[in-house]
C-alpha cells in the first residue's frame, strides 16, 4: 500500500456506552480505520489526531493502547503455531492488571476467570487447549476473538468484519458475546460490510465509509436503505 | 600423565603429530582400534582440512580454526570434577542413567552399570575395546570408514576413547543415557573422541547428549559416533551444545538402520562459537523410519552447519527432518541436506524442511537441499525458508498488551517448539524449553565468562 492516501477525513466522536456502525464497500478503507486505531505500524499518519480519555491515542504503542482499553478484534485472527492458547492469554490478562497496579493472577484463579467468561459465552472448552488459532475453523477464530474481548474487557471494542466467513449459528453466538458484554461503560465500533450483523447488534449510530471518508452519518435506520440500495446510492453521490 | 603440545596448523602437521605419537596412540589401546590408524591417517594426508573449493564444506571454512596451537591429551588424565560445578552450566538434569566423559576421556569416576538391565554393557571405548574386542569388531569402523571426510579419518587416526554402549536384544532401557561431554582446560585443546552404539533386535534405548565447555579456552573437538539400529529397535539419540565463543566443534554420527527400526535424533546447537554437525542415516532394511531434527541458535560470529545424508538403501522406509535455525547479529548459518533414493528403494516417503528467522540484518543463512532420486515410486518432498519474525503475529500479541520484547520471545519459542515437541522424553522437552528461554534471554551467553 506504499504512497497511497487510504483515509482522508474522518470526524468520529464515540462515548462510553455507544455502538457506532462503520459501513462501507470494500476498499473503503474501514480496515485501515480499525488497524490505525489498534496501532498497526504499517501507516504512515500524515495528519490528524486520536483522543481516547484524554490520552493522544498515536503517541501510545500497540501493548499500551491493549492495556489503556482499547481492543481489535481482526477480521483474519493470525494462526500462532507453537504458543498455547492458555499460556498467550495469562500474559496478557496480566500484563493489563500490571498496568492497573494488580498483582498477576494465580493459575487457580485464572483458570477460574476463563471457566467463567466461557460459561457467559456458550463456549466449548476445546478452544483454549490449542496453540492460538491453529487449526481454528473462520467462526472458531472469531468466537476466539470475543472470549479474548470478555477476558479482557476493553473500553472501546473495534470488531472488524466478525461476521465475515461465519455462518449463522457462529454469527448468533459471536454477536450475543459482544451484547452480553456490553456495559454502560464501554463503547463498540463495528465494522462491517453487510447490514446482517446489525440485525443482531443493534448500532446507536451508523456511518458510511467510501474513499477514505465517512459521507453518511445516521441512527441504525440507515443501514437499511443501505441495504435496499446498495453501496452504489453512496457511491453515484460521492464520486463527482 | 603426558600432553603433546604442538602447532596443528596444517595438515601434514597433523600427520608429523600422528607420526610423533604413534607410539602413545598405540599404547594402552586394543588391536581393533590400532589396526585403523595407518590407513586413515595415509587418507587424512591426501584431503587434509578441507577448504571452500570443498562442495560439502564450502559454508564452513574450519581452516582458521585449525591454525591456532592446541595441546592433546593423548593419554587419559586422573583429575575430579566438580559436579556443582558442572550444574551450575545449564546442562539439563535428569533422570537419567549419568556419565561424564572429560575432554574425550571416559571419566573414571563414572558408575555406570548401575541399575542397567542385564546384559547391557556400557562404557569406555578404550576399555571395552581392550577387554571385549568381540562386541566391537563386527561394527567399528564398519559406516565412518566409508565416509571421504578429512575429520572421519582424522578421527580414526587418533581414536582414543569415548563411550560404549551395548544393548542386548529385546532389553528395554527405561530411563534415557545421559552422557555430559565436559571440555575442560587452562590451554587451547584438541579433542578426538569416539563413539559406539550397537542396539541389537528388539532393543530401545533414549540417549541426550550435552556438550559443555567449562573454560573459556579454545577447543576444537573432533567426534566421531557410530550407531547400528537392530530390526525392531527404537533409538532416540539428542544432542545440546552449549559451548563457548572461541571453541570450534566438528561432530560427525552415522546411523545404520535394520529392518523395522525408528531412530529419533534432534540436535539442539544452543550456543557455541563454530559447529559443524554431520550426520548420514544409511536406510539397510524396509520399513525403518528415521525423524531427524534440529535447532539452532547463534549470535554474535557464531556459525552453525548442518550436514545431513539420507541414503534410502531400502524400499519403503520413511525420513522426517526439520531443521531451524534463530539468527541473530552477524551470525550465519548452514544447512545441507542431501537425500538419496536408490533405485530399488521404491516406496520411499522422504521429507525435509528448512526454515530460518534472522534476526537481524547482518545474520545469514545458507541453504542447500540436494534431492537424488533414481527409484520411481517414492514421495519426497523438500522446502527451505528464510525469514523474519511473523510482523502479523507479533502485532496480534502487542495488540492484547503483550510488550513487545515478550510477544518477539514467545514467538522465537514457538518457531523452536515443533522441533522440541519431537522430543520423546518430556522431563527433557521442559529443560529446553527453559534452556531456549534463558539464551533467548542471553542468560547461556553471559554463563561462559
Amino acid at each position: 500500500m506504499e504512497g497511497k492516501e487510504i483515509l482522508k477525513g474522518i470526524n468520529l466522536e464515540v462515548k462510553a456506552g455507544e455502538v457506532h456502525a462503520i459501513m462501507g464497500p470494500n476498499g473503503s478503507g474501514k480496515s485501515t480505520l480499525a488497524n490505525i486505531l489498534a496501532g498497526k505500524t504499517d501507516y504512515e499518519i500524515l495528519e490528524g489526531e486520536v483522543t481516547f480519555q484524554g490520552q493522544d491515542l498515536l503517541e501510545l504503542s500497540p501493548e499500551v493502547r491493549s492495556r489503556s482499553g482499547i481492543f481489535l478484534s481482526f477480521q483474519y485472527p493470525v494462526e500462532i503455531p507453537g504458543v498455547p492458547m492458555i499460556n498467550f492469554l495469562k500474559a496478557s490478562v496480566n500484563e493489563h492488571r500490571k498496568f492497573k497496579g494488580l498483582e498477576p493472577l494465580t493459575a487457580g484463579e485464572f483458570l477460574k476467570l476463563m471457566r467463567a467468561k466461557k460459561d457467559m459465552l456458550h463456549l466449548d472448552s476445546e478452544l483454549t487447549n490449542r496453540s492460538v488459532n491453529e487449526g481454528f475453523s473462520g467462526g472458531e477464530k472469531k468466537k476466539n476473538e470475543i472470549f479474548q474481548m470478555a477476558m479482557l474487557e476493553p473500553k472501546l471494542a473495534i470488531l472488524d468484519e466478525t461476521d465475515s466467513g461465519l455462518d449463522i449459528d457462529a454469527l448468533r453466538i459471536v454477536a450475543e458475546g459482544v451484547n452480553a458484554l456490553k456495559t454502560p461503560e464501554n463503547a463498540t465500533i463495528l465494522v462491517t460490510h453487510y447490514q446482517r450483523l446489525l440485525d443482531y447488534i443493534v448500532p446507536d449510530f451508523v456511518h458510511v465509509l467510501y474513499n477514505g471518508r465517512i459521507v453518511k452519518s445516521g441512527g441504525k435506520e440507515l443501514a437499511f436503505e443501505l441495504e435496499e440500495k446498495g453501496y452504489d446510492w453512496i457511491k453515484n453521490g460521492n464520486d463527482q | 600423565m603426558s600432553i603433546i603440545h604442538d602447532k596443528i596448523a596444517p595438515a601434514d602437521q597433523l600427520v608429523s603429530l600422528f607420526e610423533k605419537s604413534r607410539e602413545i596412540l598405540n599404547r594402552g589401546s586394543s588391536p581393533i582400534l590400532n589396526r585403523m590408524r595407518e590407513v586413515s591417517i595415509k587418507r587424512f594426508a591426501q584431503t587434509g582440512i578441507p577448504g571452500f573449493k570443498n562442495e560439502d564444506y564450502k559454508y564452513t571454512n574450519l581452516k582458521p580454526a585449525f591454525e591456532k596451537s592446541y595441546s592433546q591429551e593423548l593419554v587419559r588424565e586422573s583429575g575430579l570434577i566438580n559436579l556443582n560445578e558442572v550444574y551450575s552450566r545449564n546442562i539439563p538434569e535428569l533422570d537419567a542413567h549419568l556419565v561424564f566423559i572429560v575432554n574425550g576421556w571416559f571419566y573414571s569416576g563414572n558408575k555406570p552399570g548401575s541399575e542397567l538391565p542385564n546384559g547391557v554393557v556400557f562404557g569406555s571405548l578404550e576399555q571395552i575395546a581392550n577387554d571385549r574386542p568381540e562386541l566391537l569388531q563386527n561394527y567399528l569402523n564398519r559406516q565412518a570408514g566409508l565416509s571421504d571426510d578429512p575429520f572421519v579419518t582424522l578421527n580414526t587416526a587418533f581414536t582414543k576413547d569415548g563411550f560404549f554402549i551395548y544393548i542386548p536384544k529385546g532389553v528395554i532401557v527405561e530411563k534415557p543415557i545421559q552422557i555430559i561431554n565436559l571440555l575442560s582446560s587452562d590451554e587451547n585443546l584438541s579433542v578426538t573422541q569416539r563413539n559406539m552404539v550397537i542396539a541389537e533386535p528388539g532393543s530401545r534405548i533414549k540417549l541426550v547428549i550435552c556438550d559443555q565447555t567449562l573454560s573459556p579456552a579454545s577447543f576444537i573437538t573432533n567426534s566421531v559416533s557410530e550407531i547400528f539400529a537392530g530390526e525392531d529397535t527404537l533409538v532416540d539419540v539428542y544432542t545440546i551444545q552449549n559451548l563457548n565463543n572461541q571453541s570450534t566443534a566438528i561432530s560427525s554420527a552415522f546411523y545404520k538402520l535394520q529392518r523395522n527400526s525408528i531412530v529419533t535424533t534432534g540436535a539442539i546447537s544452543l550456543h557455541g562459537g563454530m559447529i559443524r554437525n554431520n550426520l548420514k542415516i544409511t536406510f539397510s532394511g524396509d520399513h525403518s523410519e528415521a525423524n531427524v531434527n534440529g535447532i539452532s541458535f547463534t549470535d554474535q560470529k557464531q556459525h552453525v552447519d548442518n550436514f545431513t545424508v539420507i541414503e534410502h538403501a531400502s524400499p519403503n522406509c520413511l525420513s522426517n527432518q526439520i531443521y531451524k535455525n534463530i539468527l541473530d547479529d552477524e551470525s550465519t548459518g548452514a544447512f545441507a541436506g542431501r537425500i538419496h533414493v536408490a533405485r530399488d528403494a521404491q516406496q520411499t516417503n522422504a521429507f525435509q524442511r528448512n526454515n530460518n528467522v534472522l534476526l537481524s540484518d547482518k545474520a545469514r543463512m545458507q541453504t542447500k537441499p540436494q534431492l537424488i532420486i533414481d527409484a520411481d515410486d517414492v514421495k519426497c518432498s523438500h522446502g527451505a525458508t528464510v525469514g523474519q519474525i511473523d510482523k502479523d503475529a507479533l502485532f496480534f500479541l502487542r495488540s492484547r498488551g503483550i510488550g513487545e520484547k515478550e510477544a518477539r520471545m514467545m514467538l522465537m519459542n514457538a518457531f523452536a517448539h515443533e522441533v522440541i515437541q519431537k522430543i520423546s522424553i518430556q522431563s527433557l522437552r521442559d529443560r529446553i524449553d527453559e534452556l531456549i528461554e534463558k539464551r533467548l534471554n542471553g542468560e547461556i551467553t553471559r554463563g561462559h565468562i
